[in-house]
């Protein structure tokens, strides 16, 4: 049975310093909620407050609706798969999978069955008679989480678990564990600071910083709608281009003019960007622009709410698939994903074509949406 | 394992390289003579007779090899009044040495164990106000310790001594495990709680046998202690139930009769080969502890 998780107005202090400022979150039962932010953002303080290896300050846990503020951490029917793996380095593998079932008195037979199902689901079933000591760093990382599949807990609980593998490695074992959530339908509290990692596994996102959710959506509305910078700049990779600048009206149309852009660069508002309140003439705003949607000139079939510019490249970083291109708006360096063909010399200028129907508008003083 | 190999670092070579290393081979040289000849000397006098001993030079290799004095120095030399030779006391040493070496080690490492992942209020402070019990003289403790002994009834008993080096040997287990379970991963602890093991169990069945170096340390520092311990045993206890330090102190300085150096010899090997064992068998098991597996590559 997957149970579902709520916080409720959830604080913590170490001593004087508040790490999570009054988090409010509704997990439904079998969702898979990652929690992403920068290290020090707390979302590694509040996974072990939801595994009861920290003690609230104040506010309200609730799994599958009953409190568990006052109840440890082996009477919450959760398991966690640390960042460190943390194996019992003396125990055997074997030993390892079903120490949390010899600590509940599970019989014999029950754990056996449970050890050879899912070491076979893992593909550890030939490693069981070794010693942590005596695996790689991937195999390792599949005990971790067969210790903590056996027991089929209603909630699963994962710290980074990915963090100490290598890229080929961790991109294997992300599909895994999309595989197993698939399978299993167990809630799943995920934290990480990969927000590829967040993206492709999460059926919701919870956006952290500094002790706060700034945003909790899922995947598509975290990448399409920012709701402020923060979220805006940390989902997506390269990030978000950011351009200052100051909103004009001309013939009925919104421009935002970037700030300090010697050329005559101005993007027109004329996606759903353009289309709220507020937009007066003077406002201080930044302008988001993925670098994917900005591209070469005629790269792309002819859209509506095209913006065509021609600004010198600086650098060129081919990834294989995609070309980035870096340049500059103003001071503002940025970022434009170009197809490998389109040719593009460092120094020379290149013209761009940018979707504005895709355009971001924040407010510079406050960083929210617009 | 992956060991790190450090002889084939590149060395400066040359005349005066050489000369370097050849008189540091020849000062670690003599240092080893001047440890090794009172070992020599012991040897070689325990296995000679009294009348060899009186004729040659103490140098001399034996002419004939003779137990005899060993034999003796075990079971028929006189301690004080009673002659059953050292075979006693040595026996009161062990009843009192391996008890009072697992309980403090045991103890210690509990100590350790809560005071590094069990946090409480005033953890830290309980570990100096512990710390500072290794820097307490013997002296200082021996009225108290004695009056305490009396009170509880345990005054001249081994019993009485394997409290009394218990509780002297805590400050330094405690400490010897505070700093290994200070470098084992919270993760592991967390793990545990999160698997249902609660205080204890997770204490016997996953951090203790991760602490098989410490352990080894602990009972190698503690066992060469307590056997050796001579100043406690002579307050503590009263003849039959003197450890064997004692005891070899009393065939020794006996004041009657011919000085018989190859028993006095042989008795003073006798009283010190345990430590010696303990630390070739835990030794062994030191280097193994070392070498098994870690947490993370």
């Amino acid at each position: 049975m997957a149970s579902g998780i709520r916080l409720e107005n959830l604080r913590k202090s170490f001593g004087g310093t508040e790490v999570i400022k009054g988090v409010d979150l509704e997990i439904e039962p079998g969702e898979f909620v990652v929690l992403v932010g920068p290290s020090g953002c707390g979302k590694s303080t509040l996974l072990n407050l939801i595994a009861g290896l920290e003690t609230v300050s104040s506010g309200d846990i609730l799994i599958g609706g009953q409190n568990v503020n006052r109840v440890p951490p082996r009477d919450r029917d959760i398991a966690m798969v640390f960042q460190s793996y943390a194996l019992y380095p003396t125990r055997t593998v074997r030993a390892n999978i079903t120490f949390g079932m010899e600590t509940r008195r599970v019989p014999k037979d029950a754990q056996e069955a449970a050890l050879e199902e899912f070491s076979r689901l893992l593909q550890i079933d030939h490693l069981l008679d070794r010693k942590p000591g005596q695996l790689s760093g991937g195999q390792r990382q599949r005990v971790a989480m067969g210790r903590a599949l056996v027991r089929q807990p209603a909630v699963f609980l994962f710290d980074e678990p990915l963090s100490n593998l290598d890229a080929k490695l961790r991109i294997e074992m992300r599909t895994e564990i999309k595989k197993l959530h698939q399978r299993l339908g167990k809630t799943v509290v995920y934290v990480t600071h990969d927000q590829i990692e967040a993206m492709t596994l999460a059926t919701r996102i919870a956006v952290m910083d500094n002790g706060h959710i700034r945003q909790f959506a899922d995947p598509a509305t975290i990448y399409e709608s920012p709701v402020d910078l923060f979220v805006a700049g940390f989902m997506g990779s390269p990030p978000m281009n950011m351009i200052p600048g100051r909103l004009f009206h001309e013939n009925g149309q919104v421009f935002v003019l970037p700030r300090g852009a010697r050329e005559r660069i101005r993007f027109p508002l004329d996606g759903p960007a353009g289309q709220g309140e507020g937009l007066t003439d003077g406002r201080e705003v930044v302008l988001g622009l993925r670098p994917e949607t900005i591209f070469a000139a005629g790269a792309k079939l002819p859209g509506p709410n095209r913006y065509l510019f021609e600004a010198p490249v600086e650098v060129v970083e081919p990834t294989g698939p995609d070309t980035m291109l870096v340049f500059q708006i103003g001071d503002q360096d940025m970022v434009a994903r170009v197809r490998p063909e389109d040719v593009a010399t460092p120094g020379a200028a290149f013209r761009f074509e940018v979707d504005m129907g895709k355009a971001k508008l924040f407010d510079a003083g406050t960083g929210k949406a617009l | 394992m992956r060991a790190r190999r450090t002889d084939g670092i590149v060395r400066a070579s040359g005349p005066g390289a050489r000369l370097l290393r050849v008189l540091l081979f020849v000062v670690l040289g003599l240092f080893c003579l001047y440890y090794l000849f009172p070992l020599f000397v012991m040897v070689s006098t325990s296995v000679k007779s009294l009348a060899e001993i009186r004729e040659g030079s103490f140098l001399a290799l034996p002419r004939a090899i003779s137990f005899e004095a060993w034999a003796k120095a075990w079971g028929s030399a006189c301690v004080g009044v009673r002659c059953d030779g050292l075979q006693p006391y040595f026996m009161n040493s062990v009843m009192m040495a391996v008890p009072a070496v697992l309980l403090s080690t045991l103890l210690g490492a509990l100590n350790g164990y809560a005071l590094t992942k069990w946090r409480f209020p005033g953890a830290d402070i309980i570990f100096a106000l512990m710390l500072f019990g290794a820097f307490i003289p013997f002296q200082v403790v021996l009225l108290p310790m004695a009056r305490t002994l009396g009170q509880l009834g345990l005054a001249g008993t081994v019993p009485g001594l394997i409290l009394v080096h218990t509780v002297y040997g805590l400050a330094f287990t405690t400490l010897f495990f505070r700093n290994f379970f200070i470098g084992v991963s919270d993760g592991i602890v967390n793990a545990a709680k999160v698997d249902g093991a609660g205080f204890f169990g997770i204490f016997f069945r996953i951090v203790l046998p991760m602490s098989l170096p410490a352990i080894v340390v602990t009972v190698i520092w503690q066992f060469t202690q307590i056997w050796n311990d001579f100043l406690f045993g002579v307050s503590f206890t009263v003849g039959d139930s003197n450890p064997v330090t004692v005891a070899l102190n009393n065939v020794v300085n006996t004041s009657t009769g011919v000085k018989e150096y190859n028993v006095d010899m042989a008795a003073a090997i006798i009283a010190g080969l345990p430590t010696l064992l303990v630390y070739v068998v835990a030794g062994a098991y030191f280097v193994r502890g070392l070498s098994a597996g870690a947490v993370k590559g």
